[in-house]
């Protein structure tokens, strides 16, 4: 049966509670991971073994978060991801929002682009097809 | 030489779940300071405890291949305290594991009874840290450390005749 968002929403709030040790108001749609909710690096592998468990589901690296663009030279020059690099993350990550990251691709602005809503978003498309 | 905080296992489950006593004793001087007046087991120790019973279960389920690193402590809650005489027992279970790391989830007891629960996660570093370079031994799971498995699981050859003392020792 397909998941309503408030459904997704609300599970995702959980397991980012554990995964963070966050208040539960801590975690509203908008807030970003690393800026808001103090996630680590390490919090990112925590963080999708949770989703896995809580929706049953298996998140095959790098289609949560992105894996392995930042350490290749040809998709990041200068601290900034280069055009064949901003391609390949919008291609792997369909449910990222680049629209403003684009206008200034600063690899140290990366993780603000992932909030409680871009899980919410992965995590409906996974279930609900 | 390696500051081991376990004494042995007493059962180990590839792959699934492992259980290590650690008996504690008024002999080790750490007590001595901690506190003088009321000698105390630190939790940190008992964290270090359950960080090296299930992190040598996290190495094993890859055959000791990975580097094995503490990344996370998840949950750490000891609700009493452990004084001399007592014997702790760490029950780790392997929660999840995949190229990159492993997350575990801990039970301490004392003299039996469950006391408090730490639960951990693990980086295989030479999966994380692209561009770093380490040592081509796995310089975490040493001989000290894989002596303690002897009897329980096979272990790397290179390993296991140095591990032979040891096995004959426990039966």
């Amino acid at each position: 049966m397909a998941m309503t968002e408030q459904e997704v929403f609300e599970k995702v709030k959980e397991t980012l509670v554990e995964a963070l040790g966050v208040d539960e108001d801590e975690v509203e749609m908008d807030k970003t991971l690393t800026g808001d909710l103090g996630a680590e690096s390490i919090d990112f592998l925590d963080i999708v073994f949770r989703l896995e468990r809580a929706f049953d589901i298996k998140i095959p690296p790098g289609d949560l978060f992105p894996d392995n663009v930042l350490n290749n030279p040809e998709f990041v020059a200068d601290g900034k991801l280069t055009q064949a690099g901003l391609e390949r993350l919008k291609e792997s990550l369909p449910h990222v929002d680049f629209s403003q990251f684009e206008t200034d691709p600063d690899v140290n602005k990366l993780p603000e682009l992932f909030k409680v809503s871009t899980i919410v978003r992965y995590i409906m498309n996974k279930v609900n097809g | 030489m390696r500051w081991i905080w376990i004494d042995r296992f007493v059962e180990f489950k590839p792959g699934v779940s492992a259980t290590a006593v650690k008996n504690v004793s008024l002999a080790e001087e750490h007590l001595h300071d901690h506190w003088e007046d009321f000698p105390l087991m630190p939790v940190s120790l008992m964290i270090e405890g359950m960080a090296q019973t299930a992190g040598i279960l996290v190495g094993q389920a890859r055959d000791f291949k990975e580097k094995v690193i503490l990344a996370k402590i998840t949950v750490a809650e000891i609700a009493e305290p452990v004084l001399p005489g007592d014997q702790l027992h760490y029950h780790a279970e392997l929660k999840t594991i995949s190229d990159k790391a492993a997350s575990t989830h801990g039970t301490v007891l004392k003299n039996g009874q469950p006391i408090g629960t730490i639960d951990l996660m693990f980086s295989h570093i030479d999966q994380n840290l692209a561009g770093v370079k380490f040592p081509e031994e796995n310089f975490v799971f040493t001989g000290q450390f894989l002596r303690l498995l002897a009897g329980f699981v096979d272990l790397p050859t290179d390993t296991a005749s140095r591990c032979e003392g040891a096995e004959a020792g426990r039966q």
